[in-house]
């Protein structure tokens, strides 16, 4: 009991040792200008985004957050280790902020890197609650930059998030402008032949799923920093600088593949956490995400930083260039991306045992046993002789891969790959082979993948996992509902963990959208094979038809959310409360608090 | 009170609390909006337009859809109408109010009331019915109707919609009735009754919510039914030039 005063004591007496700064953050009600409209939505200090809040490593911030909506608000720091208590989620961290009210956070900063608030409340960050937050170290960092700038994309959207999320209620497809046409049948038909374009049709329309599914809100405006690609947010350098450009995806639902025609880029850090560089070419970068990148263009003249939606839908455009004014050619977006059977894998009330025979050692982190199940019976005496230009490779590994637990007797003559098919015939491990949703990089180069990126130093000591929770992410695209094993938010219990465990998670993706799952308050270790060196991450995009694994470390004590981050997705069920039991006081900031709680242990 | 008092004081606290509530029991529930079913409402007119026929009669018709609930309970409105416009008279005027829940996948089941209120005898009806997206992209719809006087009859709504181009819709319908006994009195015979077959061809000029059109709509009557409205005076079949506007709020 001694002993543990003491220890109290002087961690209330520690913020006092440690450098403390005081920051001030109103929430207000703001006008966007999007240049193609203008609307109301909420942001930080008058604006949206909201200020660029930079931290030092080992400091004791105070941060004053005074609501003046006329409506709760709250603010979490996302990818933040923090007390659980500081974290920001109404219901399950705090109660929230009255309107009127100001509300203090207080906690130490225990890391260091790129990150971003946003409202945890309703639809706010939609409407435009989000800022961006950089981490000093203390120490030297492992890469050398002269001038750095936050990236912040996200996609605006004329719509208030309610009326979206009431819309996709109403009718899933209300945003969805790049559904398949009668010309495009017609155009099918001309490049892959009547039957099996006919089959392919029969086939997606038996499933009552749509290939154009990438992306469901669609109409929105790219921004970059608050500006709009004709406002064009520019940010200056001298030729031969080295830039460092910290991207972060504060979108609602979009994913943007990000590129510099004429630059390559270096990966130097994900989530916040330094990696071992990789020079690419593009990247793509889920919704959530941030990536740091370093850039060194050494002509005088402009660059268009280019992010087009996954769906191909929408852009944000920004330049970097020696002088204000100046400008490079924007490209034009390439062709919407079409789902393939392969992204439809983890469909079917598939069984997950039927894994025996697989090997996966070819891929890190992943399986396709999401596939096992798969009913091709519909597609017999399927004709793939017409699609020139696939890659076959990946489609005979496919077939081997899905179909070593199916019954073989009845395919003779069957080929799935000859769906009609606008998969690329790029490879990443992290997506379903053949999907329609692997990147390729505009200029035939390097596109990033998870299997690229490899921890600067491990965060970890590596050790085995004391278990395994599948978390299977379902849904149903006609409802508009969105689960987590078949149960929504609403119905579920929490997931519970033991204070000092590393828990693996499995991520079975069964439905045929990307899911970017964000797990407060831990770090999400992403297995990509790499041992030790396995990233870490705070939020991970699960492709369709793909299995996800990652390892935490069950080191915060609390309760803590974990969802998906796309926001109509989360709204509508893809959400859980994780409760860690046990575990030390977690926080000398609501030292009085914790006591009462834990003052028996 | 300083640091070191309350420390005491919630350390004895919780050491009488805590083994009586347990070790989860001091975290906060979600009560919030997040944690409770998602409620939204809708307003839908599927069909609000100007029938011109080839008797030169002039209709305003309407079928509208209001819902308002969760995923696992929805309240509907539907409304249909009829309005004669030289007559001055609702030729058909019906609404239902149904319960709907999920039942499948793809398909709800749906049970409530029907009240037909036209010019001429009124009708009230229990239904029963099941609404969904059938395979290849169809939207069925079939209730079973039953009047206070057990008149039974069925109805199967369809739709398919061709995209022309992603704003340009081609929408067909076909609505079929069959009675399985007759009720002469609002002019429905036994078997087959009638069919409503339409093609409409809609433009969405903002987003979903405003989508004018214009098309053909045929009405067909069958076996007594013909037989009954042509002793009426009317015609066992229509040709109809529509003009008007799909709507969504």
């Amino acid at each position: 009991m001694k002993a543990s005063l003491v220890a109290a004591s002087v961690a209330c007496l520690l913020p006092m040792l440690a450098s403390a700064g005081e920051y001030n953050l109103t929430v207000d009600r703001v006008e966007i200008d999007t240049g193609e409209f203008v609307k109301e939505g909420i942001g930080y200090n008058g604006s949206s985004p909201g200020p660029v809040l930079r931290f030092k490593e080992g400091e004791e911030v105070v941060i004053n957050v005074t609501n003046n909506l006329d409506e709760m608000t709250s603010i979490h720091w996302h990818g933040l280790i923090l007390p659980f208590r500081q974290d920001g989620v109404p219901g399950i961290s705090f109660p929230g902020i009255k309107a009127g009210e100001t509300f203090t956070y207080k906690f130490p900063i225990v890391q260091t890197g790129t990150y971003w608030f946003h409202s945890h409340s309703g639809f706010q960050e939609p409407d435009g609650a989000f800022g961006a937050i950089v981490i000093e170290p203390q120490g030297r960092e492992p890469f050398r930059y002269d001038r750095e700038y936050v990236v912040q994309l996200t996609d605006k959207h004329p719509h208030s998030g309610d009326r979206i999320m009431r819309n996709l209620k109403m009718m899933p497809d209300y945003y969805n402008r790049q559904q398949q046409t009668a010309g495009e049948f017609f155009s099918d038909i001309s490049e892959y032949g009547f039957m099996n374009t006919l089959r392919d049709r029969l086939a997606w329309g038996g499933m009552r799923m749509m290939k154009a599914d990438v992306e469901d809100v669609q109409g929105f405006v790219g921004m970059i920093n608050g500006k709009s690609p004709d406002q064009n947010w520019t940010g200056l350098f001298e030729p031969g600088e080295r830039i460092r450009l910290r991207f972060i995806n504060s979108s609602a639902m979009t994913y943007f593949d990000v590129r510099i025609p004429g630059l390559e880029m270096t990966v130097v850090q994900a989530d916040g956490n330094n990696v071992q560089p990789v020079n690419v070419d593009e990247f793509r970068i889920g919704v959530a995400e941030t990536y740091d990148v370093i850039v060194r263009p050494r002509e005088a003249q402009a660059y268009t930083i280019f992010a087009e939606s996954m769906g191909r839908s929408g852009y944000a455009r920004a330049t970097l260039a020696p002088e204000e004014g100046m400008q490079a050619p924007v490209p034009e977006m390439r062709e919407p991306s079409r789902l393939t059977m392969a992204d439809m894998g983890g469909m079917h009330g598939m069984d997950h045992s039927d894994m025996s025979g697989m090997d996966h050692s070819g891929m890190p982190g992943m399986d396709h046993s999401g596939m096992a199940g798969m009913d091709h019976s519909g597609m017999s005496g399927m004709d793939h002789s017409s699609m020139s230009g696939m890659n076959q490779a990946a489609m005979a590994n496919m077939e081997q891969a899905s179909m070593s637990a199916m019954d073989h007797s009845n395919m003779a003559g069957m080929d799935h790959s000859g769906m009609v098919m606008s998969g690329s015939g790029a490879s990443d491990p992290f997506y379903a082979e053949g999907s329609g949703l692997t990147p390729v990089a505009a200029n035939g180069g390097k596109f990033l993948s998870y299997a690229d990126l490899k921890a600067q130093s491990p965060l970890y000591d590596e050790r085995e996992p004391t278990r395994e929770i599948e978390l299977r992410l379902t849904g149903n695209m006609e409802r508009y509902s969105w689960s987590i094993n078949g149960v929504k938010y609403e119905d579920s219990d929490p997931i519970r963990l033991q204070y000092g465990e590393r828990v693996r998670f499995k991520f079975v993706n069964e439905t045929m959208m990307t899911h970017p799952m964000h797990l407060h308050g831990m770090w999400s270790i992403l297995d990509v094979g790499a041992g030790q060196w396995n990233p870490v991450k705070h939020t991970i995009s699960v492709q369709p038809g793909t299995t996800v694994y990652m390892e935490t470390e069950v080191d915060a004590p609390g309760q803590w959310a974990f969802h998906c981050h796309l926001s109509y997705h989360a709204a509508s069920g893809m959400f859980r409360k994780v409760v860690v039991e046990g575990g030390p006081e977690s926080s000398p900031a609501v030292a009085g608090e914790d006591a009462e709680q834990g003052g028996g242990a | 009170m300083s640091p070191m008092k309350s420390l005491i004081v919630a350390a004895m606290l919780g050491g009488v609390v805590l083994p009586t509530l347990g070790a989860t029991q001091e975290f906060m529930e979600d009560t919030t909006a997040r944690k409770q079913p998602l409620r939204v409402w809708g307003i839908q007119f599927e069909e609000f337009e100007y029938r011109y026929s080839d008797d030169d009669e002039e209709f305003g018709v309407w079928d509208a859809d209001f819902f308002y609930g969760t995923d696992e309970l929805k309240v509907r409105w539907l409304s249909k109408g009829e309005y004669a416009i030289e007559e001055q008279a609702y030729e058909g005027l019906e609404n239902q109010v149904v319960g709907q829940i999920p039942v499948s996948t793809f398909f709800d089941a749906k049970a409530g009331v029907r009240f037909d209120t036209p010019e001429g005898p009124d009708r009230t009806y229990a239904v029963l019915g099941v609404t969904g997206l059938a395979p290849q992209w169809f939207e069925i719809d079939v209730s079973l109707y039953v009047s206070k006087d057990g008149d039974s009859s069925v109805e199967l709504d369809a739709e398919y919609e061709l995209l022309l181009t992603n704003h340009w819709i081609l929408a067909a319908t076909l609505d079929a009735a069959t009675a399985f006994s007759e009720d002469r009195e609002i002019g429905v015979g036994k078997g087959l009754v009638s069919t409503e077959t339409g093609l409409r061809l809609s433009y969405d000029v903002i987003d979903r919510s405003f989508s004018p059109y214009i098309g053909v709509v045929h009405e067909r009557k069958y076996g007594d039914t013909a037989d009954l409205a042509e002793d009426e005076g009317g015609s066992a079949e229509d040709w109809f030039a529509v003009i008007g506007a799909r709507l969504a709020f």
